[in-house]
Order: C-alpha cells, then structure tokens, then sequence
C-alpha cells in the first residue's frame, strides 16, 4: 500500500500549476514532433533535453515524457491521413487507417487510434506502478555481475528478436560500445582510442548521434522518396468520437491481446515498432472479420495503436527500476536522467522517490491530457503537415543543429551530428538497425564498468557469470534470446505438422 | 518502399556494391579499434583489466561480423538485388546533404543565426522555388523566434558571427 501513497504523492506534484503547463507544452510539441517527418520521438527529446537543464529534474522529466507520449498519438494522424507513417510503429496503422481515410472514415479512424492509444498507454502505467516496484527492489541485491547480465539480457534480445540480419545488428551495437569507450576510461583515468585528437578527448556523446542518425537520416530518407503530401482532411466532431467509443468495446479481445503483446515487447527492446506489426498481424488471423483487414477495418487500427502505445510506455519500467531502456526514446531519457545528476537503476526508488513517483503520476494525467489534445487538435495538425517539404526541412536542419550545439557549446559537435546523419542515412537503407547502436553508446560505461568490476571480483574467471542461481538464470535467458531463431526453428521442426 | 519506383531504365550505385563498401567500412573501424586498445593494453594491470581490455573484445565482434557481412554481400548472396538508389534520388538527397554540410561547416564563422537565415533561403529559393517575398518572412522568423527562445527565455547562448556582433546581439 506503501506505493498508492506514493503515487499519491506523486500526483500532487505533478499538480503544481508549473508541472501542469510543462505537461501540456511537452504534450503540444511531441504530438508536433509525431506529425513532421525528420523528427521524431527520440531526436525530438534530444533536441528538447538542453532546454530541460534549469529546470528541476521532476518538471524536466515530465517535459520530456510527455513530449514522447504526444510523440506517439502525432504518429497516427499521418498515418490515417496522407498514409505516410510519422513515426516507425505507426507503419501498421496505415494498412487500415487510411483506407478508412478514402472512404471518408478518417474522423473515426483517428478517433479509433487515438483511444486505442490511450487504451494501451493505460494498461501499461497501471502495470508499471504494480511491477517496477517490485522490479526494482528484487533488483537492489544486484551484484556487478547480475548488473552485467541484465545488460547483456538486453543486447541479447536485440540480435535474437529483431528483424534485421543478427550480423548487421551485432556491428552496429558493438559499434555503439566501441564509440562509447572512446576517451576518458572512467575506471582507471586513462585516455584510450582518441589516437592525439584534442576533438575526441570527451568521446561520443549519445544526443549527438540520436539527432543525427535519427534527425538528419531521417530528412535524407524523406527526400530520396521526393514525397509529396497528398492528405486526406478530417475533422473530429463529438458525434463521431461518441459513435466511435459505443463501438470500440465489441473490440475488448483485441485490445486486450495487443495490451499484453505491447507491453511484452516494449519490456524486452523489441519496442513498439515490432509489437505493432505483430498484434497486427495476430489480430488478422484471429478476427472474424480478417478477410477484411487493410480494406479498411476499424479493429486493424485499434490493434497496432494499442500495443504501439503500451509498448513504448512500458520500455520505460527498465529503464526505471533496472537502468536499461527499452527503446531509444527511453535511453535519451535515461540520459537526462544522468544529465540532471540522477543514477538510474534501483536505487532510484529509494532516494528519489518524488522523481519516480512524479514521473508516473504524469504518465496518467499526460496521457489524458494528449488524448483531449489530440482529439481537438486534428485539423490544425492535418494542416501543419501540408506545410511544403522545402520550407520544413531547412527548419528542421536548424533545430538539429541548435540541439546538438546546445548539448556541450561545442560546434564540432555539430559537423558530427552531420557526420552522423549521413551515417544514418546509409546504415538503414543497409538493413544495419539503428536502436541497438544508440543504446549501446549509452550504456556502453555502464555494461563495461560492471563487466570488469564483477571480473576484478572473481580475478578475471568468466564462470563469475554462472556462479549464482540468479546471475545464471539472468545469463541464460540472454542466450536464449540470443539464439531465439535457431530455436524456434527446432521447435517448429519437431511439433507435428497440423493436417491440411 | 523506394523499390516500386525503380524503373528498369535507371541506374545508380547497386545494393550490393554499397553493402560491400559498408562491410568494408565496418572492418577498418574494427581494425582501428583493435588497433588503438591494443596501444593502451588489453591485458591484467594492477588495477585489474587495463582500458583496453573491454574495446578489445569489443573490436573483435565488429571484425568478425564485418567479415560475415562482407561473404554475404560477395558470395553467399543474401543482399537484395536492384539498386541502392537511384541518380536521380541520390541527386535528390544531396541537394540536402551539400547545402547542411556548408551550413555546418559555416555556423563557427558567421554564426548559427546567419547561417540559418542563409540555410532557409537557399532551401527554399532553389529546391522550393519560392520568390524572394515568401522566403524572407520565414528565412527572417525562424531564427528570430529561435532567438526569443533561447537566448531571451532560457539563456543559452548560441554561436555568433561579425554579424550578430555588429548587430549588438
């Protein structure tokens, strides 16, 4: 009961005039941010972070989260709209959502996304406030050891579970760590990798690469497309949004499925861009009315909203109670976390306490508040969109550029955010997944640091990695997600084949 | 995505050509951090594994995926076919990455303010076609509301030139 006080708590603070118009700000900006292609949820926080570091971390956090759930409802309205995907996960509304669009379902097609967003984003705060928690308490007994094992758990699941080939997710992670480790050595004060550059004594910084790989790559993708909007307009009336809701609830399998899909992804960082085609694609099989599916059926929207939605909510419970983020949003997050001086991890919800439970708080209310914004706002977003790419792009590249500046005052960094873009740019039009790059460059310290301290402990033995029950179990379930293919391809082999 | 609007006409650098010039590339970043743990040490100190220990393995794992990804792109085959991009689309992106890079290059020396106004017009004059009077509102307003922002409301300072100087910025 010792947490409903707290999240008590918490909601009092979030209710301080201040924190109610930074939600609201944050919520504007992401919902913003969702619509215009070049930016999305996790080079728009990037951008946004400097901003955030007169503030207090509470209000700051806020800010920023918000400004990822208002990123997450923005990614619908392209989507349903002009059937361009605002952001990655939203690729699975468009199979429905627009064809709802041209046959002039767009109001209940947005609405439909926007509730089961909702919908999702609920089930996944809900299950955060009972689960980290206990998550993170269990997790205070975490030697260096088990501290590595979960790192490695979670690069694991990302070379088993995604879709890319596992060599090109392997270099670009383990590029990631050796970017990381470029410069000061944090545990014996030596300078390594820097080979006499003045430039790289600071090493990489993980803002940088996010607005670059995800910023600029992003514009160069847009452009080689040479898209040209051509939307559909909606308006959202309170009869439709009621007509839709009596509706909604004939879908309460669905919702729930793609509830507990979203949330399973969103926990291991398979993130909300898999989860969504995957509660697409069961949702298909399963329905009644599958046949139908991409002609324009309201339950194919409800589907990928939902899990996209609880996915990328829940990536934040790692991210809180153990230190390691579930998406790239969540690591730029966890970033400011240590920017503003907080240790993520366990302790967390001991020492900061108001943080923690402030930040939850604000999943509740923030996503209330996006689901009202975004409801009223649709024409106004619909427009901004149809602002021509020759006059967003140029303003985009300067809020790049502004950002990745303002991170460290330091124009070099601002040619590596270039650097970067390009990098981007080829990398995915390679097949080469940009994710595990990121969250390896912000963790990358933090795994070396308790991969050498658990060795130091064992004077340099790896059956450290197998010495307890725990640590064991944590190792072995990384590599059961390493080989995850392999085995599921000797579990189809081996099940009987179903007659025909 | 992009593979629908290749038409069988064009042409442009292959999928595979740039995948074996990425494997290529992902190897000699390998080799250079090989290289450079190496210089710092890779085995025991005193104070346990040296700074080099952890980049070493690390080093390792790019090399030896790098070179798997180099048979695949050459021998085994597992690229898909047809072209990276078109000459029309790379034409497309670097009429983007040619203008940012000296965008980039010039903030240190006139300033980010400057810069963006020059960014934003160039942008829209040349690939937008916009006349002179649409552009200057926007080219002008930008970095105005940038400033008000930034400067005025949160205090951080941005890059500035001769010009921003001269202007009492």
């Amino acid at each position: 009961m010792e947490e409903i006080a707290n999240l008590m708590q918490g909601f009092a603070t979030v209710l301080e005039p201040f924190n109610i118009g930074v939600m609201i700000i944050g919520i504007l900006l992401g919902v913003i941010i969702g619509v215009l292609p070049g930016l999305g949820g996790a080079n728009g926080v990037a951008i946004l972070l400097p901003l955030t570091f007169s503030m207090s971390p509470t209000s700051a956090i806020i800010m920023l989260s918000c400004i990822y759930w208002g990123a997450l409802f923005g990614g619908a309205i392209t989507s349903v709209l002009f059937n361009i995907p605002g952001e990655p996960w939203s690729v699975a509304t468009t199979f429905d959502g627009h064809p709802m669009a041209q046959n002039g379902r767009a109001g209940e097609a947005l609405t439909a996304a926007f509730t089961s967003s909702f919908v999702g984003a609920l089930f996944a705060v809900v299950m955060i406030t009972l689960v980290a928690p206990l998550v993170a308490r269990f997790a205070l007994q975490f030697g260096a050891a088990e501290k590595f094992g979960v790192y490695f758990l979670a690069f694991c699941s990302f070379v088993g579970l995604s879709k890319e080939p596992p060599a090109k997710t392997v270099v670009a992670m383990m590029i990631g760590f050796a970017l990381a480790a470029v410069g000061l050595d944090q545990m014996t004060g030596q300078l390594r990798l820097t080979f006499g550059s003045t430039e790289l004594l600071a090493g990489f910084d993980f803002l940088i690469a996010v607005i670059g790989l995800f910023g600029i790559g992003e514009i160069l993708l847009t452009m080689e497309e040479g898209l040209q909007f051509k939307g559909k307009s909606a308006t959202i009336n309170p009869r439709v949004v009621l007509q839709t809701w009596m509706e909604l609830p004939r879908y309460w399998a669905t919702s729930i499925r793609s509830c507990i899909i979203g949330c399973w992804m969103g926990i291991t960082p398979a993130g909300a861009t898999p989860a969504s085609f995957m509660s697409y694609g069961i949702a298909k099989r399963m329905s009644p009315r599958g046949k139908n599916f991409g002609k324009g059926e309201i339950e194919g929207v409800v589907a990928p909203e939902t899990a996209a939605h609880a996915a990328g909510t829940s990536a934040l419970l790692p991210m809180l109670s153990l230190g390691v983020p579930g998406s790239p949003t969540a690591a730029v997050l966890l970033g400011g976390l240590l920017i503003w001086g907080l240790q993520p991890g366990p302790l967390l919800f001991v020492e900061q306490k108001e943080f923690v439970w402030g930040l939850i708080a604000s999943m509740y209310l923030g996503n209330i508040v996006g689901l009202l914004i975004v409801l009223t706002c649709v024409p106004l977003l619909a427009a901004m969109l149809r602002i021509p790419f020759p006059v967003i792009a140029p303003i985009i590249l300067v809020l790049c550029a502004i950002g990745a500046y303002t991170v460290h005052n330091n124009p070099f960094d601002v040619v590596m955010m270039m650097v970067f873009g390009v990098l981007g740019y080829v990398l995915k039009k390679c097949d080469y997944p940009l994710a595990p790059l990121v969250l390896a460059l912000v963790l990358g310290d933090k795994a070396e640091e308790a991969f050498r301290q658990a060795l130091l402990g064992s004077q340099g033995s790896l059956t450290v990695f197998w010495s307890n029950g725990l640590v064991g179990s944590i190792m072995l379930l990384g590599l059961i997600a390493l080989f995850w293919p392999i085995i599921q391809n000797g579990m189809a082999r081996l099940r009987p084949r179903p007659a025909v | 995505m992009s593979d629908q609007s290749h038409s069988a006409g064009e042409t442009g650098p292959s999928q595979r050509g740039v995948e074996i010039a990425v494997a290529l590339a992902t190897l000699a970043f390998g080799i250079i951090i090989l290289i450079g743990s190496l210089q710092v040490g890779i085995d025991w100190g005193f104070e346990g594994p040296k700074s080099g220990f952890f980049p070493f393995y690390v080093s390792l794992f790019i090399i030896v995926a790098s070179l798997y990804n180099l048979l695949q792109a050459t021998t085994l085959g597992g690229i898909k076919p047809g072209l990276f991009a078109s000459v029309d689309q790379l034409k497309r992106v670097l009429s983007v990455v040619v203008p940012a890079t000296i965008y980039v290059a010039l903030v240190p020396f006139i300033g980010m303010y400057v810069s963006s106004i020059l960014l934003i017009a160039v942008f829209m004059m040349w690939l937008g076609k916009y006349s002179l009077l649409h552009t200057l509102p926007i080219a002008l307003g930008v970095p105005a509301v940038v400033y008000v922002v930034f400067e005025r409301y949160f205090q951080i300072a941005l890059p500035k030139g001769p010009i921003e100087y001269w202007l009492g910025l």
